[in-house]
């Protein structure tokens, strides 16, 4: 009893760390995704955030009374910028709006399914874990909210992390460049896919991509989807250093695109809709005609459907006969028996309606349309022969260029079961 | 400047209210978690260890003091997303060795507290280290210049900090 008397601060020491090493090495082991949140952090945060929650109010309304009322010099200025931002957006958009439309339908075609970001949600960022070790921030947005775990966390320039904590008005968020943090991503010219992991001194590195693969820096960062917690596509960052890693894996750093160390306001991520990309309903259904599409100078549909017609109904009419009745749709079987009577051999076999326009000669506006070919009631543009003179039947080179095209169908004319029309896609 | 032995009947032990004993810890604890939101670099300075050397070396009580350190830790664990004991076991050996330290020497000086301070730092990150890697598994780069550096720093801001628990300490 002297003994444990004298030595009672020393005794007490070693009973508290060994409790507290007993209570880590119990968690240690029993870390898993659905382990519930202990008691001490829901008193913690309930202790701390209020506190951010009122302070970052504060600062927000102050900020937000002077910016507003007070401070508004250079609003013209910046009204004139923004303007012309907007102008430049709006041209921009139409460019990026086509070639949208044009991804869904090849995507259709392809029957890609996809994910979507259908609902964010905005949230403040209050407050930080306050550790360089845990790399982790406080959003004002919890339970209550319908924040669950998992649920990705992005900004504009990129994403951010990932929900870990939910707390009935507050959520951690498990940033990137945490060392416990994994997003799948990928390159975005290269296509390589890898892992991207944070370091303790903070930096974010993607591992798994081997040593034989080029990568140089500069080049994009994306979500792979992988994960499942991000949706494919998003901004991660950019590769700042490429050099060769031990073993047989590069070592690859990342700079992120979004400020990790100045958030203040996220998006969190709260539904992802996966769905099968849809056609556009005004457009063609085959990858042939969309891919005619992006090639300049296509005139008018009615103009061509004039020139091309009679031709075409006086070579072939049992073609003719059978395009107007087969036009297929994405997903509509293609009918098996119109190679037989129009043979794609032939390029003077053209459709009476072609699903396209003919690519138009720029050497030769006054002479007659450029050879059509017709296979199953779709029309294919000769791109390499449109300085052709002949339209009907003098142009060898147009109809092997056409049937190289085309060639799928053919094959399938003496297969009786019906072919969808995707099989002319070239992909 | 320089660090005086005293003997246990010339200490002086002071005792803190209970509103500074709670809150004091608390508003360490909040602007951690805040001020590097606004000043990246803040996540160098550990408020909430310069608060436990404080109470530790005022109170002179190696019982207070790891317990004080012990609670003040646990609760800085329960913000991050690590194991809860992390820094509860540092602060207990910071809080345990600092009153220690404190029945034995003068720690009112400036300078004292300055060396003190730079001293329980080192001491605090070599046990996260150790405990982070050894029980936790973390993957952790040790850099004594780094650690030495953030030391300082945290010894500068100390000495401010310790002058201001000085205006909370009550004699017993």
């Amino acid at each position: 009893m002297d003994v444990l008397g004298r030595y009672r601060n020393l005794v007490v020491l070693v009973g508290v760390l060994f409790a507290q090493v007993l209570g880590l090495a119990v968690q240690v082991r029993r870390t898993t995704d659905n382990e519930p949140t202990r008691l001490i952090r829901i008193w913690a945060v309930g202790t701390v955030t209020p506190l951010e929650r009122l302070l970052m109010w504060t600062q927000t309304s102050t900020g937000n009374l002077w910016h507003n009322y007070f401070y508004l010099r250079g609003v013209r200025a910046e009204n004139r910028s923004l303007k012309a931002q907007i102008e430049r957006m709006s041209l921009e958009q139409v460019r990026m709006s086509q070639d949208a439309d044009q991804a869904r339908r090849l995507q259709a075609l392809l029957a890609f399914k996809e994910q979507f970001i259908s609902q964010t949600m905005a949230a403040q960022v209050i407050g930080s874990s306050g550790s360089e070790l845990s790399r982790s921030v406080y959003i004002d947005k919890g339970e209550h909210d319908g924040i669950k775990p998992d649920m990705a966390v992005i900004t504009v320039d990129g994403i951010v992390g990932k929900v870990l904590r939910v707390y009935r008005s507050t959520s951690l968020v498990l940033l990137i460049d945490d060392q416990t943090s994994g997003v799948g991503s990928i390159l975005d010219k290269t296509r390589l896919q890898g892992i991207l992991r944070g370091t303790p001194s903070g930096e974010l590195v993607l591992e798994k991509v081997m040593s034989d693969e080029t990568v140089s820096p500069g080049e994009l960062v994306l979500t792979s989807g992988g994960d499942g917690i991000f949706p494919k596509g998003l901004l991660v960052g950019r590769v700042t250093k490429a050099s060769p890693g031990s073993e047989l894996f590069l070592n690859i750093r990342v700079r992120p695109a979004a400020d990790l160390s100045k958030l203040e306001e996220v998006l969190v991520v709260t539904k992802i809709d996966e769905r099968q990309a849809q056609p556009d309903q005004t457009g063609a259904a085959r990858a042939v005609d969309i891919l005619a599409e992006r090639l300049p100078g296509v005139p008018s549909k009615p103009e061509t459907d004039k020139t091309a017609a009679p031709d075409a109904a006086k070579s072939a009419p049992e073609a003719a006969t059978t395009v107007t009745t087969t036009k297929p749709a994405t997903t509509k079987p293609v009918p098996t028996t119109t190679p037989t009577t129009a043979p794609a051999t032939a390029p003077g076999t053209a459709a009476a309606k072609p699903a396209i326009p003919a690519i138009p000669d720029s050497s030769s506006k006054t002479k007659a349309p450029p050879p059509q070919v017709s296979v199953n009631g779709d029309t294919t543009p000769p791109r390499k022969t449109a300085t052709s003179s002949s339209a009907s039947s003098t142009a060898p080179s147009a109809g092997t260029a056409a049937i190289k095209t085309v060639s799928k169908p053919v094959k399938t004319a003496t297969d009786p079961k019906p072919q969808p029309a995707l099989e002319d896609n070239p992909h | 400047m320089a660090i005086t032995y005293t003997s246990g009947e010339q200490v002086e032990v002071y005792r803190f209210s209970i509103p500074a004993t709670v809150l004091v810890p608390l508003a360490a604890l909040f602007l951690q978690a805040w001020l590097p939101l606004r000043f990246s670099f803040f996540t160098v300075f550990d408020l909430p260890l310069l608060v436990v050397i404080g109470f530790a070396t005022a109170r002179r009580n190696p019982l207070a003091g790891l317990v004080t350190g012990g609670l003040i830790g646990i609760v800085q664990d329960a913000l991050t997303h690590q194991p809860i004991g992390l820094y509860g076991i540092s602060k207990t050996v910071v809080g345990f060795g600092a009153s220690s330290l404190g029945i034995k020497l003068d720690v009112e000086n400036a300078g004292a507290r300055f060396l003190l301070t730079i001293f329980f730092y080192v001491v605090h990150e070599i046990v996260y280290f150790l405990i982070a890697r050894g029980l936790v598994g973390l993957h952790m780069a040790w850099s004594w210049p780094h650690e030495f550096l953030s030391g300082v720093a945290n010894a500068v801001l100390g000495v401010l900090v310790f002058m201001l628990l000085d205006r909370l300490k009550q004699r017993t």
